[in-house]
């Protein structure tokens, strides 16, 4: 509820929700259910196929990448926390702050998987086992690093637009919901993924 | 009506000890991971479990649908749980393709 409607005392129902954010979770709803079926997918495979690879012979990489994409969404929440107090600077700050942490993130795996392709890694064939293992990593990190790139370019135009008056902190915090989604995915998808592939 | 505005301090106060959970239950992951005696099944429903958690964290207050409304919460809550239990049909598929169908012999 804005300053003006508290102002003017407008009622608010019990059970509403502004229309952006309930627009935002119904997508995040609908976007994990596709990452579902996709880690879903990736299970039934990995349970049905014997001689499945187990190509991850380093946790640096994923763990750092994991640390990272953490703690950009607390840059995030401290991004919305400064909107909503009105800090415009130290909002757009910390929302570009979070904007670099998310290309750091691709980066890195961006790197990993031309090390992974070096190592002789394709879609349909490996070195090491079964050669759905390529399809399957690919398609999954794949779907994932688009939502982070996303993210991104979101992030730089939602906190552009902000400073520039056209958003509110509402919308930062919109945006927010989106990218804690996206690390909400990664939570899921490093054990799937990459721990229950360790080589030993 | 919408839920009482929470201080400033006590919210990113709570922001950074739900981070550091969230962090630290991910180094449990990896090093559940990295101590595994072997055993898949094992390691799997540790992991997930572990995941769960984190993801709870993160959706109830990264996302703010603790102090939200609550009926948001609800509805989040019972259609994603639905929707992600309902595909769980297949797993019995994957076991059948790897061991074959029971009766079968």
């Amino acid at each position: 509820m804005s300053a003006q409607d508290q102002a003017i005392d407008v009622h608010v129902p019990a059970f509403s929700v502004p229309t952006k954010k309930l627009a935002m979770w119904l997508f995040i709803i609908a976007d994990t259910m596709t990452f579902a079926a996709c880690l879903l997918a990736y299970g039934f495979l990995r349970n049905a196929t014997p001689h499945w690879p187990r190509p991850f012979h380093s946790i640096v990489n994923v763990s750092l990448m994991t640390f990272i994409l953490i703690t950009t969404s607390l840059t995030m929440l401290l991004g919305i926390e400064a909107g909503k107090a009105g800090d415009k600077a130290k909002a757009f700050r910390w929302i570009m702050i979070t904007a670099a942490g998310g290309a750091i993130f691709a980066f890195l795996h961006i790197r990993e998987w031309f090390e992974l392709i070096g190592e002789g890694m394709r879609m349909f064939k490996n070195p090491w086992g079964t050669g759905i293992f390529g399809a399957s990593f690919f398609s999954i990190t794949g779907l994932h690093l688009l939502h982070v790139t996303g993210g991104v370019i979101a992030l730089l135009v939602v906190g552009i637009r902000y400073m520039r008056g056209r958003y509110n902190a509402d919308d930062l915090e919109i945006t927010g919901l989106y990218w804690h989604f996206v690390d909400l995915v990664w939570m899921f998808v490093v054990p799937l993924v990459y721990l229950m592939n360790l080589s030993r | 009506m919408k839920p009482a505005e929470i201080p400033h301090r006590k919210t990113t106060g709570r922001y950074f000890v739900t981070y550091l959970c969230i962090l630290i239950i991910a180094l449990l992951q990896f090093v559940v991971a990295l101590t595994s005696s072997g055993n898949e099944r094992e390691l799997l429903a540790r992991l997930l479990i572990l995941a769960f958690i984190e993801a709870v964290l993160a959706v109830l207050f990264f996302m703010h649908l603790w102090t939200d409304n609550r009926g948001l919460l609800w509805f989040v809550v019972i259609f994603t749980g639905f929707v992600l239990l309902a595909m769980q049909y297949g797993w019995t598929d994957s076991f059948r393709i790897l061991n074959g169908v029971p009766w079968a012999r």
